[in-house]
């Protein structure tokens, strides 16, 4: 392959790749996109003519070195070519999110100071319009879609493919001029900028240069073998750091095929019929095709529901690991002779074992019933039909695993689209270690990985084969991680970003001039296997009353990835222990009553039904036991709960809009239960004021019981060493 | 207004193009037995505008749709259609014409897919006989990829990719209308009838409702009549309004003169008999 026989360097921009490509490629797709019902694609030779007519359309219209191009849409092969044709010319693309209201994208496109705007339809063009009453610096506004806009006032708004026309004509003009643009990308010219999606204060553009996404796709890539071969779904918001690596990076890199759904709504459908090798989805995703499917098997037939949980429990246990994850391409030269002799031989010994095994014991099973009565049978046969656990213990493992691929796992990954998958990635947020295993049993190579947008997304990723739920993985390479004396992670990498746009001062608090970057994450690696564990924000990690490290969110997830629970406060901020207040979730736990003939009149009731307690309890103790295993979290465990007689609401300013516990309102708010916590009683009357959704005030009262839970090892109050 | 709305064709204020009269009614009476459902009623609709016939309950409106496509044979008055009178003609016949209609109650085929209903508005294009859909190869397979690919374009000018291969009676309500609009387009009319297009929707859905109206009139030129009885949805979107009550047309003309009319507003907010 073209990557191997030269140096990155030599392909110093994303247009100099995409010449290759079309050199080494040329009539190999590149890109597709289903419409009017059908998959319609690109060959890179198509997709570069279309980026050059595109780019020589933006030169005519006075396009300069530097400028910034906002292009705003939905994911289709037209705006990532605008991306690179914007860079051919040697501007900067700026992908921003296409649901942005007007005021977040006024504020982007006026820090970037935009010239150009791509927009994807009507809806997008809108926006811009209205934003342009404020700012005056956009001069062109190109749109892709046509629908509604026949209309508007064309004198600074055209069509992509006008311009595209335009380009074609003066082609002879201007191509000189492109060239030389082209000519003029280095390593350390900035291919992108990224916005943040800016949680905390404003969005701040990230301004990655073409080593960052070169060097990070490249290393990427191989990391995972990805191969001219891969099909990805782009689906996830253009603007995003990761779908750039993906769809862009990452298949400029290697010449893979960049599949785009037909729209948001039919991503499901598209999918499957895609079946992608290569997939990326944060882990809401997953955790909604799963319930959907434990849906749909609750209404299925016996058999099939029989069947289903028979094997899912099989894969489960271990079977899955084992056997079911997709075989690493090997991608070496061709084998010798004595490499295919080796496998030739090794086959045919498969086979005759396996033959030899099934022979035999027909044969065993046959004189058996010549020569003896039925009692003594019993003694010859062996324990299973077809005894092929006399020659190895695998096969057999190896046989079921294959009849439920046959009967279950292989129909249920098609259906969900993920039949092909080679490498699957999730990442932005813990994923429940039910929902893990359930994909990986099926044998979908679902991986994590941590990253950021300043660092080109990849700080640390899980090699194959070195899979956990709970780690995100070793360095990736090329990638150094160190992690300082609070727990906060640093890093240093060829992704790091070069600056904040026209923010020196941000800049210079996040990247120190080493190069190391602050993730501002908490986390420690694992003394066992070297991968890393993130723990928390590094700003909500606390330390208790004896110096240990207090890691609320940490808990708190472990205890959500339960069903039964909904939410969890952890509290332990300077104090000798930890406690906790636990909600129980009504869908899961009152399906429980449901079936248990456990009658209840309201929440309030079914959180206090000593039942629920216990196996609240029975939850917290096996968290417990979790924690306790890592050392500098062992002070974490949770001493003493209690079940909250209401669910945490927004309405009550207990939690914010996006759900996310405001810690300090509930400490305010349940004073008396915390103080009822350490103070060593076993219940605690309390008396609420609740919002209901109209706006009216009521009050709640409720006592509520308050448990020990077991723990492990004798902590509390004992000071770190 | 500064337009002369009397020319031969006038453009209106967001820049259409309002041309002339293309199905001209004139004194239209049609009678059930002794019931004067329709009496002596005369309108006419321009080429590419918004036509709304409004009106309380059992004011004759969906009669008078009825009379425009053909259905109802209005016992006195005649109907001219581009310039010519038309006589009483099958339904079919109508349809090739270029009028298409959508129903008040939704009139789908349940068990078929959407893609398969809006391909039934299809129809009337398909030449290929008996013996030819038989053998498939040759006309009728090219007539299918030709009609699929227009029903494709309605279904992505519509944004129901999502449903293309759901059996209809599956779906909600809202989406069975938009289906229905579908089909009624995928006829590509020069005249299209609606009845009660944003019954029973919310505002969500009446919204995307209206917004498809306006760019069918739009992006195609067709010419719509609709019949709706959301106020605030007629006003926004009709060129002109013809207001009946009773079987009687009370009013007739630009949303802003309807709204004004004395008679109009008395029909709606009622009136004391004394």
């Amino acid at each position: 392959m073209a990557q191997d026989q030269v140096a990155s360097g030599a392909y110093a921009s994303i247009p100099a790749l995409l010449a290759r490509n079309v050199k080494e490629y040329g009539d190999r797709p590149a890109y597709r996109e289903k419409e009017f019902g059908i998959w319609q694609s690109w060959t890179w030779a198509e997709a570069a003519e279309e980026i050059q007519n595109l780019a020589l359309g933006l030169l005519a219209l006075g396009i300069n070195r530097g400028d910034h191009v906002a292009i705003i849409g939905r994911n289709r092969p037209a705006h990532y070519w605008a991306m690179v044709a914007a860079q051919k010319v040697g501007a900067v693309p700026v992908p921003l999110y296409q649901d942005a209201v007007v005021e977040e994208m006024e504020y982007v496109l006026d820090h970037c100071g935009a010239r150009f705007v791509i927009c994807g339809d009507q809806e997008q063009v809108d926006k811009v319009i209205e934003v342009q009453d404020k700012i005056h610096h956009i001069e062109h506004v190109l749109y892709y879609d046509k629908r509604g806009l026949r209309k508007y006032d064309h004198s600074h708004l055209h069509w992509y493919a006008d311009i595209q026309e335009e380009g074609r004509v003066a082609h002879a003009r201007l191509e000189d001029e492109m060239a030389a643009r082209e000519a003029e990308l280095d390593y350390d010219s900035t291919c992108v900028m990224l916005y943040t999606s800016g949680t905390t204060g404003r969005p701040k553009g990230v301004v990655l240069s073409n080593r960052n996404i070169i060097e990070s796709a490249k290393n990427s890539s191989e990391f995972d073998n990805l191969g001219l071969n891969e099909d990805i779904l782009a689906y996830l918001p253009m603007a995003w750091v990761g779908d750039f690596i993906f769809s862009l990076g990452q298949a400029m890199w290697t010449g893979f095929c960049v599949n785009c759904p037909e729209s948001a709504d039919t991503m499901m459908t598209d999918l499957r019929e895609i079946g992608p090798t290569y997939y990326f989805a944060p882990p809401r995703v997953f955790e909604t095709q799963l319930t959907n499917v434990m849906i749909r098997m609750e209404d299925s037939g016996d058999l099939k529901y029989a069947l289903f949980h028979h094997f899912m429990e099989y894969a489960k246990g271990g079977a899955g690991e084992k056997f079911g994850m997709p075989k690493r391409k090997v991608t070496t030269e061709k084998k010798t002779l004595e490499q295919k002799l080796r496998h030739g031989f090794n086959y045919a010994m498969g086979i005759g074992f396996a033959a030899e095994a099934i022979i035999e014991n027909s044969i065993r099973l046959g004189f058996a019933k010549l020569r003896h009565g039925k009692n003594v049978r019993k003694h010859f046969k062996a324990k299973d039909p077809i005894g092929l656990k006399l020659y190895r213990g695998n096969l057999q493992e190896y046989f079921k695993y294959r009849c439920g691929d046959v009967l279950v796992y292989g129909p249920l990954k098609d259906t969900l689209g993920f039949g092909r998958i080679r490498v699957g990635y999730t990442a932005g947020e813990a994923i429940g270690p039910e929902i893990f295993a359930f994909y990986r049993s099926m044998g979908i190579n679902l991986k994590q990985l941590y990253g950021q947008t300043e660092a080109t997304v990849f700080i640390t990723v899980q090699p194959d084969g070195e899979v956990r739920n709970d780690t995100v993985g070793v360095p990736a390479p090329g990638v150094e991680v160190r992690i300082e004396d609070n727990g906060e992670i640093f890093y240093r990498s060829p992704g790091t970003f070069v600056e904040y746009y026209n923010n020196a001062e941000s800049t210079a608090d996040t990247k120190d001039p080493e190069g190391w970057v602050a993730t501002g994450d908490a986390g420690f690696f694992d003394k066992n296997n070297g991968h890393l564990r993130i723990i928390d924000r590094a700003k909500d990690v606390g330390k208790m009353a004896d110096g240990r490290m207090f890691a609320p969110k940490y808990v708190e997830n472990k205890l959500k990835f339960y069903p039964d629970i909904l939410e969890a406060v952890v509290f332990g901020n300077d104090r000798n222990m930890c406690t906790a207040f636990i909600n129980i979730d009504l869908t899961a736990v009152g399906n429980w009553a449901e079936r248990n003939n456990v009658a209840y009149g309201s929440y309030q009731e079914l959180a206090g039904h000593p039942d629920v307690v216990s196996t609240i309890q029975e939850h917290v103790e096996t968290v417990n036991k979790s924690v306790a295993e890592d050392e500098m979290l062992s002070g974490c465990q949770i001493h003493r709960f209690l079940i909250l007689h209401k669910e945490l609401d927004a309405d009550d300013g207990e939690m914010t809009r996006t759900r996310k516990v405001r810690r300090k309102i509930v400490e305010e708010k349940y004073a008396p239960l915390i103080e009822a916590l350490y103070g060593g009683k076993s219940e605690q009357y309390i008396e609420t004021e609740v919002t209901y959704e109209d706006g009216r005030k009521g009050s709640i009262n409720a006592t509520l019981e308050i448990r020990d839970a077991a723990v492990v090892g004798n902590t509390q109050g004992m000071a770190a060493e | 207004m500064t337009t002369d709305m009397n020319a031969d064709s006038y453009v209106t204020e967001d820049g259409r193009t309002i041309g002339p009269v293309v199905m001209d009614l004139k004194n239209i009476t049609l009678r059930f037995g002794g019931v004067v459902a329709i009496k002596d009623i005369s309108f006419d609709i321009r080429e590419g505008e918004i036509r709304a016939i409004i009106g309380p309950n059992g004011a004759g409106k969906s009669s008078m749709l009825n009379v425009i496509s053909g259905f109802y044979k209005p016992q006195e008055g005649e109907v001219y259609f581009r310039g010519s009178k038309r006589p009483q003609m099958k339904p079919y016949q109508v349809a090739q014409q270029g009028l298409a209609r959508t129903f008040q109650n939704i009139a789908l085929f349940d068990g078929m897919t959407v893609l398969d209903n809006i391909m039934t508005g299809r129809l009337n294009k398909m030449k290929a006989n008996i013996f030819q859909q038989a053998i498939w190869k040759g006309k009728a397979e090219r007539e299918e990829i030709e009609n699929r690919e227009a029903c494709e374009k309605v279904i992505d000018f519509l944004e129901i990719q999502h449903i293309r291969k759901t059996p209809v009676g599956r779906l909600p309500y809202g989406l069975k209308k938009r289906v229905e609009l579908a089909r009624a387009l995928a006829a590509e009319p020069s005249l299209l009838l609606l009845d009660e297009p944003m019954a029973g929707m919310n505002v969500e859905e009446k919204e995307d409702m209206s917004r498809f109206i306006l760019d069918m009139n739009d992006e195609f030129g067709t010419t719509i009549a609709l019949i709706e009885h959301d106020m605030g949805v007629v006003m926004d979107l009709s060129d002109r309004v013809v207001v009946m009550d009773y079987g009687k047309k009370i009013g007739d003309g630009t949303p802003d003169e309807v709204r004004n009319n004395q008679d109009v507003i008395d029909a709606y907010l009622g009136v004391s008999h004394d």
